[in-house]
C-alpha cells in the first residue's frame, strides 16, 4: 500500500496491507486480521522446522546487507547453554529510509509476532527492540502494543499458552546513526559507547552481554509471520524471475517525485515502475538526474542506470549500486550534485564513531575538500585526492561507515564530474557549504 | 604438542607458533615488526588504529594483525604493496590533525608516529588550506598532562584504566574528528599506577610532568635495572642524561610486572642524584675522621675486626644487594651475629587487572634476599643488640636520629659502610664510601624469590665502592689477591658455598629478567634437604 497514497495496482501488498488502518494497531484488531496465527503455529513447531521454513522462503535481511535470514538463525547454537537473545534492529537511521517506522506505527503486533517467532526459532526467551530515539510515535505505539500483548498472554511466561517464555524489552536509542550497526547496537544496549565491535566473535557466538545473539531488521521480522502462516512456497513465489531475491520489499521513495511514500513490491519489479508509476515520476517539467536506491550509503545511480534496473538485490547490483535498505532518494535535474554529495559526506563525518583512523579523519577531510570545491576553490588534483582518500577508506575499517561515505563520493565523481568541474572553473557560482 | 602449533609464513619466513597466536605476535617471532598503535600486548586489542593491516592470502580484504589469529598454512604479507599503501593511508590520516611539533615534544625520538612516518609515510601532506583540530592542554592530575592536539585516539590509556587499573575514568569524548580523550568530571588521574598511561601513549599526548622538557630521548642512556621501591621487584629502566637520573620507566617482564610500574617506583629516584656523598674512606684519628686511601682503610678494617671478639651486629639497608649483604655477613663470621635489614613500611597499592602485582607494604627491594642470607627484619631488636655488641656494621642503613644517637654512645666499634655522611656518628672507627644500587651491578631477590640483576646506571662518586668489594678485599687478606672478587658476578659466585640456594647459579643464568630460586628456606632445598 502506498501509504499515505492509495495502493497502486502494481504493488504487492503484504506488510503494508494495514498501513493507515488504526484498528490494526490493537491486539483484537490484529487478531481479527489473522494476526498471531503465525506465532501460534510456530510455537507448535520445532526450532529447526521454523528455521528450515524461513530458509526455504528465501527471505533475506531487509536492513541492508541482504544476508539470508534462515541461515543467520541457523548459526545460533543448537544447545542453549547460555541465554540466547534476539535483537530487533529498529534504529532505522539510514538517510532516505522510513519503512520500519511505518511498520511500527501501523502494525506493531505484526512486528511483535515476528519477533516472538524468531525468538522461538533461535532459542531465545528475550527480545530487545532497539528503537531509534527520534521515533517518538512508533515508540508510543510499540510500547502500548507490547503492554497489550503481555496483558493478552501473547508474551510473557506462557506465550499463547504454549508454556514457552518470550519477553520483549523496548530500548530507545539516543540519536547516533552508528547504533544501527548491529555490534554498535549491542554495545549501546549494554550501556556502553555505541562503537562497532570487531568480528569475530560474531553475534551468534558472543553478542549482546556476551551471549549468542541474532540481530534482525524490523522489516525482516515483520515478514516472518506471513511466511509461517502461508508457507515458504507462497513467499518464494513472490518473485519475478530471480530466485535469489524473493518476497516483497518495502521501498521508501523520497525526494523529487510526485508521490513520495512507501511502496511494497514483489522482488524483481522494474525500478521504472516504482519511480514513474507508483511514485508518479518527476514533477512537471523536470527530469530525473540521479537516484540513490538503497539509503545514503550506496553508490549513486544515474537515471539511465536506474531505469534499466529491476528492483532486487542482484538487479540493483548489476547496475552498479546496492539495494541496501531500499531507501530511494530521487534527485531531479534541478539538483546540485556537488552540494548533495557534500551534504552526505558531512553526515558521515558527523556520525563517525571515531574508532578507526580512516573513518575518523577521512570522513572529515573528504567533507572539507567538498566544501572547498563548493566554495569555488577546487582544483583538478582534488579528484585524484578524493578518489585516493576514498580508496583508503574502503574495506579497511571495523564497520562500513567510512565505505558508506566513500561510495557516493566515488560514484558522484564518476558520474557527475562535470558539475564538480563547473565549480572549479568558475562556470558555476560558489555555493554555501552544506548546513 | 605439534597439534597445538600452526605453520604460518610471514614475509617469506615459515614458522610454527602456538594456536591462537595473533599475526602481530607471530610476526615478532619471525623478526617482523608490524607497525601498530592501538595494540599493546598487555591490553585487549580493539583493532581501531588500523595501522597493523596486513595482506593475508585468500582473505577478502586486509586483516588487522593484532586481532587476527594465525591459521594453518596462512601466508601473510606485511610488506606487500597493498599493505604498505594502506598503512601509508593511515599515517596520512593520522598526521592531518597532528601539530608536528616534534622539536618541542618530549616523545620525540621515541615516538611511534615519528618512527613509522619516517619509515613508510608520505613525504608531504595533501591536507592543505585547513586549520588543524585544536584543543588546549589539560591537566589530568597527579603527574599527567594531556596534549589533545597530538593524540591519535589509539585508546591505550582508556583501556589501561578500564581493563587493567579497573578504574574507568578516561573515555573517548565526542565523535568523528572532534573526538578526544576525556576524563570523568571531578575525577583526577590519581590512581597509584596511572603513570603507565604516559608509557603506553605511542605519541607525545600523555606526558609526565616530572619529565616535562627535561631531556631529549636520544640523549638518554637507558640501563636495565630493578625497582628499589618495594619487594615486588618490578623491572625498570633507569634513564640518565649526563650521569644524572632523569626518569624511571618500566621494563617488560611478563613474570613480574608485565609492562607496568607504579607511580611510587616511577618517581622515587631523586635520592640517586644526591650530591652530599662520602667520596673517600674516612678513618678516625685523634678524635676526628680523616680521609685516606683504600689500602689504609681496608687494613684498618681488617685490624679492627681481628682485634674484636664477642658479638657483632649488622644494620643493613633494604636496598643492599645480595652480594653486599652476603659478603659483609661473611666478614663477621667469627662473631655471634645479629643481622637485620631495614624495612620501611607503606600502603599497599595493587594493580587490579594483573595478578600478583602491587606496590607492596614492605619498601625494601631485597628483603627476601636478606632473609635468605640470614638477616631478619627485627630492626629494633638489632639496634638494642648493637648497644652491647663488640662490632656494629652499618650497611648504608638510614638511621633514625634516635638510633644514630644511641649508636654514637655504643661501647663497641662502629663501622659505617655508607653512601651519605651519617649524622652524629663521630665515634665510628671507619666510614667507608659505598655505591648505591644505581651505581653498581648487583642482584635482588623479590618477594616471590625471583633473583634479578640490576646494572650500573651512573658512575660512582669519588672513591665509593660496592660494599661487596670492601668485604671481598678484607676476606681475601692483605695485599693484591686473586681471591678477591673484582666484579659483582664473581662476588655472587662466592655466595653459593655458604648459602646453597645460590649454588651453581651465575649472572649468565639470570639474563635480563631473572630466575626463580628453588622453593624452600635457604639451605634446605639444595643442602640439608638432601641429607634428610
Amino acid at each position: 500500500m502506498g501509504y499515505p497514497h492509495p495502493s497502486h495496482p502494481k504493488e504487492t501488498v503484504v506488510l503494508s496491507r494495514y498501513f493507515g488502518d488504526a484498528d490494526a494497531r490493537t491486539y483484537d484488531g490484529w487478531v481479527q486480521r489473522g494476526g498471531y496465527e503465525g506465532l501460534r503455529k510456530a510455537l507448535g513447531m520445532t526450532r529447526e522446522a521454523i528455521v528450515e521454513e524461513v530458509k526455504a522462503s528465501g527471505l533475506r535481511g531487509r536492513g541492508g546487507a541482504g544476508f539470508p535470514t534462515g541461515l543467520k538463525w541457523s548459526f545460533m547454537p543448537k544447545e542453549v547453554v547460555k541465554p540466547h537473545y534476539l535483537v530487533c534492529n529498529a534504529d532505522e537511521s539510514e538517510p532516505g529510509t522510513f519503512k520500519d517506522r511505518e511498520i511500527m506505527r501501523w502494525t506493531p503486533h505484526g512486528l511483535i509476532e515476528g519477533c516472538a517467532i524468531a525468538a522461538h526459532a533461535i532459542g531465545a526467551e528475550r527480545c530487545y527492540i532497539y528503537i531509534r530515539g527520534e521515533f517518538t510515535e512508533p515508540w508510543k505505539v510499540m510500547t502500548a502494543a507490547v503492554e497489550e500483548a503481555y496483558a493478552r498472554g501473547a508474551l510473557g511466561a506462557n506465550a499463547l499458552g504454549s508454556g514457552r517464555r518470550i519477553d520483549m524489552v523496548l530500548h530507545r536509542g539516543a540519536g547516533a546513526y552508528i547504533c544501527g550497526e548491529e555490534t554498535a547496537m549491542m554495545n549501546s544496549l549494554e550501556g556502553r559507547r555505541g562503537n562497532p565491535r570487531i568480528k569475530p566473535p560474531y553475534p551468534a557466538v558472543a553478542g549482546v552481554f556476551g551471549v549468542p545473539t541474532t540481530v534482525n531488521n524490523v522489516e525482516t521480522l515483520a515478514a516472518v509471520p506471513p511466511i509461517i502462516t502461508r508457507g515458504a512456497a507462497w513467499y518464494k513465489s513472490l518473485c519475478l524471475g530471480n530466485p535469489k531475491s524473493t518476497g516483497t520489499k518495502l521501498i521508501s521513495v523520497c525526494g523529487h517525485v510526485q508521490r513520495p511514500g512507501n511502496y511494497e513490491v514483489t522482488m524483481g519489479t522494474p525500478f521504472r515502475d516504482i519511480l514513474y508509476d507508483m511514485a508518479g515520476g518527476p514533477k512537471p517539467g523536470r527530469t530525473f538526474k540521479a537516484i540513490i536506491p538503497g539509503g545514503s550509503s550506496v553508490p549513486i545511480m544515474t537515471r539511465e542506470e536506474a531505469e534499466a534496473a529491476v528492483f532486487d538485490y542482484e538487479g540493483i547490483a548489476e547496475q552498479g549500486s546496492l539495494l541496501g535498505s531500499a531507501g530511494c532518494i530521487v534527485m531531479d535535474d534541478t539538483t546540485d550534485m556537488v552540494y548533495q554529495i557534500c551534504r552526505l559526506a558531512r553526515f558521515y563525518a558527523h556520525e563517525s564513531c571515531a574508532q578507526c583512523t580512516q573513518c575518523r579523519e577521512g570522513t572529515a577531510w573528504t567533507t572539507r575538500i567538498l566544501e572547498r570545491i563548493l566554495a569555488g576553490r577546487g582544483k583538478q588534483e582534488d579528484f585524484q585526492l578524493l578518489l585516493d582518500l576514498s580508496e583508503n577508506m574502503t574495506g579497511k575499517t571495523i564497520c562500513v561507515l567510512s565505505d558508506s561515505c566513500a561510495a557516493p563520493v566515488v560514484s558522484g565523481i564518476q558520474k557527475f564530474r562535470g558539475e564538480f568541474e563547473a565549480y572549479m572553473t568558475g562556470a558555476r557560482e560558489p555555493a554555501m557549504a552544506a548546513v | 604438542m605439534a597439534d597445538d602449533l600452526v605453520n604460518v609464513t610471514i614475509d617469506g619466513m615459515t614458522l610454527a607458533v602456538p594456536k591462537g597466536t595473533t599475526i602481530i605476535e607471530a610476526a615478532k617471532q619471525a623478526g617482523v615488526l608490524v607497525p601498530h598503535y592501538c595494540y599493546h600486548p598487555s591490553l585487549p586489542s580493539p583493532a581501531v588504529c588500523r595501522m597493523c593491516l596486513v595482506e593475508v592470502e585468500k582473505a577478502p580484504k586486509l586483516m588487522p594483525a593484532c586481532a587476527t589469529a594465525v591459521a594453518e598454512g596462512q601466508v601473510v604479507h606485511v610488506s606487500s604493496e597493498i599493505a604498505k599503501k594502506a598503512r601509508e593511508g593511515v599515517l596520512e590520516f593520522l598526521l592531518i590533525n597532528h601539530p608536528l611539533d616534534c622539536p618541542i615534544c618530549d616523545q620525540s625520538g621515541e615516538c611511534e608516529l615519528q618512527d613509522y612516518v619516517f619509515q613508510e609515510g608520505r613525504a608531504g601532506t595533501r591536507y592543505k588550506e585547513y586549520a588543524k583540530r585544536y584543543n588546549p592542554v589539560e591537566d589530568f592530575g597527579q603527574d599527567i598532562l594531556y596534549v589533545p592536539n597530538r593524540c591519535i585516539l589509539c585508546t591505550r590509556c582508556v583501556r589501561f584504566m578500564d581493563d587493567v587499573a579497573h578504574t574507568p575514568i578516561l573515555n573517548v569524548s565526542e565523535r568523528g574528528d572532534r573526538a578526544y580523550i576525556g576524563i570523568s568530571e571531578e575525577q583526577r588521574l590519581d590512581h597509584p599506577w596511572a603513570g603507565n598511561v604516559v608509557d603506553l601513549c605511542p605519541v607525545g599526548s600523555l606526558l609526565s610532568k616530572d619529565f616535562l622538557h627535561k631531556a631529549r630521548a636520544w640523549d638518554l642512556d637507558k640501563t636495565p635495572s630493578v625497582c628499589p621501591g618495594c619487594t615486588q621487584g618490578c623491572n625498570i629502566s633507569i634513564d640518565t642524561r649526563d650521569d644524572v637520573v632523569v626518569r624511571i620507566r618500566p621494563r617488560p617482564n611478563l613474570e613480574v610486572n608485565r609492562h607496568f610500574i607504579c607511580d611510587y617506583g616511577r618517581l622515587n629516584y631523586r635520592w640517586m642524584n644526591r650530591g652530599d656523598r662520602i667520596e673517600a674512606p674516612l678513618i678516625r684519628e685523634n678524635g676526628r675522621h680523616v680521609a685516606t686511601d683504600w689500602d689504609t682503610a681496608l687494613a684498618r678494617l681488617e685490624q679492627v675486626l681481628r682485634g674484636a671478639s664477642g658479638s657483632a651486629v649488622i644494620l643493613a639497608s633494604g636496598r643492599a644487594s645480595v652480594e653486599s649483604l652476603g659478603l659483609v655477613r661473611r666478614l663477621v663470621d667469627g662473631f655471634t651475629v645479629t643481622a637485620a635489614v631495614q624495612v620501611p613500611l607503606g600502603e599497599e597499592a595493587p594493580l587490579a587487572g594483573i595478578p600478583n602485582l602491587a606496590l607492596r607494604r614492605e619498601r625494601a627491594p631485597n628483603l627476601a634476599g636478606a632473609e635468605l642470607l640470614g638477616y631478619t627484619r627485627h630492626w629494633e631488636a638489632a639496634t638494642r643488640e648493637a648497644m652491647a655488641a663488640a662490632v656494629v656494621m652499618v650497611l648504608d642503613a638510614d638511621l633514625a636520629p634516635a638510633d644514630a644517637a644511641a649508636l654514637a654512645a655504643a661501647p663497641g666499634l662502629v663501622v659505617v659502610l655508607g653512601s651519605v655522611v651519617p649524622e652524629s656518628l663521630e665515634n665510628a672507627a671507619l666510614v667507608l664510601p659505598v655505591t648505591t644500587m644505581a651505581e653498581e651491578n648487583g642482584t635482588y631477590v623479590n618477594r616471590d624469590r625471583r633473583l634479578q640483576r640490576y646494572q650500573q646506571a651512573k658512575s660512582q662518586p669519588g672513591m665509593a665502592r660496592p660494599a661487596w668489594w670492601i668485604a671481598g678485599e678484607v676476606l681475601a687478606g692483605p695485599g693484591p689477591s686473586a681471591d678477591a672478587p673484582s666484579t659483582a658476578a664473581e662476588a655472587f659466585e662466592l655466595l653459593g658455598e655458604r648459602w646453597p640456594v645460590f649454588a651453581g647459579l651465575t649472572y649468565a643464568d639470570l639474563g635480563f629478567t631473572g630466575r626463580a630460586l628453588v622453593a624452600g628456606p635457604a639451605g634446605v632445598a639444595a643442602g640439608e634437604g638432601a641429607a634428610r
